[in-house]
């Protein structure tokens, strides 16, 4: 591993994380059960992630030289997520694919993650999704930094690259900060930072000359007690909305208007 | 560093922080009834620089002890330093369960504490209870809106992050309690603030108003908003709006929803909004929810209490009249 040692060289490397997430706007809910069905739904590339990636290709649209890795941890087949990473401008995909992967938490997912990162080595820019569509936890960036040492910048709106540092932007519930660090850093980023670009067909085709590198868990070596999770979910249930649902209709939008007016001061929300 | 073998045994006590005040006194309120149902003590801690002024305060609102850390290293946030003391405390106190503000520098706070004590972590919980075996159970919004999951804990500490709103802040008491000050190494951080300017947000926050109109893509440009202007004006509102409108169209610099604000109003007016289900997972606490739309269709109206299918520049301000002659 190169991080942290011997003279620094400018930015060459960006290892993005990107997470195979369910898509949630097709997800179906069991009307008897309450239960939500996740396993059948469509998975697609979490966005924030894809946001990430967009922002590491505009970095190295900038500086040139510059190689883009990413890597995915899953317990499921996710090859068009990847497929579509390459196309979008990323030089290599790793993934570390197990299906002993299946019921790890954010601690587990953190620890894959960072032990897959020391492989590949030699990075300068860890870049990560502030959260993920799905779950919307957003600790592994965090985790992840806690577990390589590395400095950590969340929340970032904004980048750029400055030498062998990187300044971002932050927005924080009530200030913007900017922030400086030494590469090499770990940067979450929201989805406020950029438009992610959908691949052109050519970009597709060129895409699947680029490699994509497999591993399992046993590759990397990571200690199987280091997986287990340490949290239980109870249930997913669809929340249920009790709402009055009252249509108002009138002759014009005088009538309208006043039953609507009517009806908001007997809810006791409007006047004081 | 605390092993992972620690299980369920040892750790005693609730440990809560926030840099957020206000925050700190709504976990205050969750966390006192939570110690009174374990029959465990509440400490609050109080990092920062001269801040020892609000120890007694903390107390006032539920805690038992405050673990005062104030060191001119900690005047401002800084992921390290801060999280190098509440590792220091978690590691020494061993409490059982952490309770930490879910804001933008907490959360990170939370998952990169969880992570040096090799724990459990479970973020924004809407929802805190305990189970009968004494085990913290958190509810959350997940799936972008589309579920609630209940979630608890294998293992201790447990470790949660709580939003802002989700909890109510106890009554002040007169109650007396221990302020123990500590002096812990602070660790360096490993970034560097070079500039902080305040956001340029109204003075006041959307999760405080009482009455929201917002709009969506159904508003046809942005010098249009007058009309929720008004309309805010007549009920002492503010005006928000859906995520397109601040995110592509770059006409509000904040939006409501799952993954901006999430708000609980009195009164929730939602205009040429369709309903997405992250924008309503923003708007779920409403306690009275108008859908105004053209589209009969749009599943804004299946969360809606009073539906309008109409065009919102005729209703807007026939609603204002009609408002300004019911209220006198």
């Amino acid at each position: 591993m190169r991080i942290g040692v011997g003279r620094r060289r400018g930015l060459k490397r960006i290892i993005v994380c990107l997470k195979q997430a369910v898509d949630v706007s097709q997800l179906r809910v069991d009307s008897a059960t309450g239960q939500l069905l996740v396993a059948g739904a469509p998975r697609k590339m979490s966005d924030f992630d894809k946001n990430a990636l967009e922002e590491a290709i505009r970095v190295k649209e900038k500086l040139g030289d510059v190689e883009i890795f990413t890597l995915t941890v899953t317990s499921e087949d996710a090859k068009a997520v990847l497929r579509e990473a390459l196309a979008m401008g990323a030089d290599k995909a790793y993934v570390v694919y197990d299906s002993s992967l299946k019921d790890i938490d954010t601690l587990g997912t953190a620890y894959v993650l960072a032990e897959a990162i020391k492989k590949i080595g030699g990075f300068d820019l860890v870049l990560c999704g502030e959260t993920s569509l799905d779950s919307f936890s957003g600790l592994v960036g965090s985790r992840l930094a806690e577990l390589l040492s590395l400095p950590q910048i969340s929340s970032v709106r904004k980048l750029s690259v400055e030498g062998d540092a990187v300044v971002a932007e932050r927005a924080l519930e009530d200030a913007v900060e900017s922030v400086k660090a030494e590469m090499p850093v770990l940067i979450m980023v929201t989805r406020e930072i950029n438009q992610p670009r959908i691949p052109s067909l050519m970009m597709i085709m060129k895409a699947s000359k680029k490699e994509i590198v497999t591993w399992t868990v046993a590759d990397l070596g990571v200690q199987k007690n280091k997986l287990g999770s340490k949290i239980e979910v109870i249930e997913v249930l669809a929340p249920k909305t009790e709402r009055k649902k009252i249509r108002i209709a009138g002759e014009n939008v005088q009538e309208i208007a006043d039953k609507l007016a009517k009806a908001l001061v007997e809810e006791g929300v409007v006047g004081r | 560093m605390l092993e992972g073998e620690d299980g369920m045994s040892e750790h005693e006590g609730i440990l809560a922080f926030s840099e957020t005040y206000d925050l700190m006194l709504e976990m205050l309120g969750k966390g006192r009834e939570i110690a009174d149902g374990l029959h465990t003590s509440l400490a609050a801690v109080l990092v920062g620089f001269n801040v020892q002024g609000k120890a007694n305060e903390l107390i006032k609102y539920g805690a038992d002890k405050v673990y005062l850390v104030d060191n001119q290293a900690l005047e401002q946030f800084q992921i390290e330093a801060y999280l190098s003391v509440l590792h220091n405390l978690a590691a020494s106190y061993k409490p059982e369960i952490i309770l930490i503000g879910s804001t933008r520098n907490g959360k990170p706070l939370a998952a990169r504490l969880a992570t040096r004590l090799e724990a459990g972590c479970i973020p924004d919980c809407n929802r805190l209870t305990v189970d009968e075996q004494g085990r913290l159970v958190g509810e959350r919004i997940t799936y972008g809106g589309n579920a609630a999951a209940k979630i608890t804990f294998k293992a201790k500490p447990q470790i949660v992050t709580v939003p802002q709103r989700a909890f109510e802040k106890s009554e002040r008491k007169d109650r007396s309690g221990q302020v123990i000050r500590l002096d812990v190494k602070v660790e360096e951080p490993k970034t560097r603030i070079v500039e902080s300017k305040p956001l340029e947000v109204s003075s006041v926050r959307i999760e405080d108003a009482e009455v929201i109109i917002s709009c969506g893509r159904g508003l046809g440009k942005k010098e249009d908003r007058v009309l929720l202007d008004e309309l805010a004006t007549v009920l002492c509102g503010q005006v928000g709006c859906s995520r397109p409108l601040a995110e592509d169209r770059k006409w509000f610099a904040e939006w409501v929803g799952l993954s901006g604000h999430k708000v609980k109003p009195k009164l929730y007016i939602a205009c040429g909004i369709s309903g997405v289900i992250q924008h309503v997972a923003g708007i779920r606490d409403a306690k009275v929810i108008v859908a105004i739309n053209k589209d009969e269709n749009a599943p804004i109206f299946e969360v809606a209490d009073y539906g309008v299918v109409g065009n919102l520049y005729e209703i807007l301000p026939a609603l204002k009249e009609a408002l300004k002659k019911q209220l006198g």
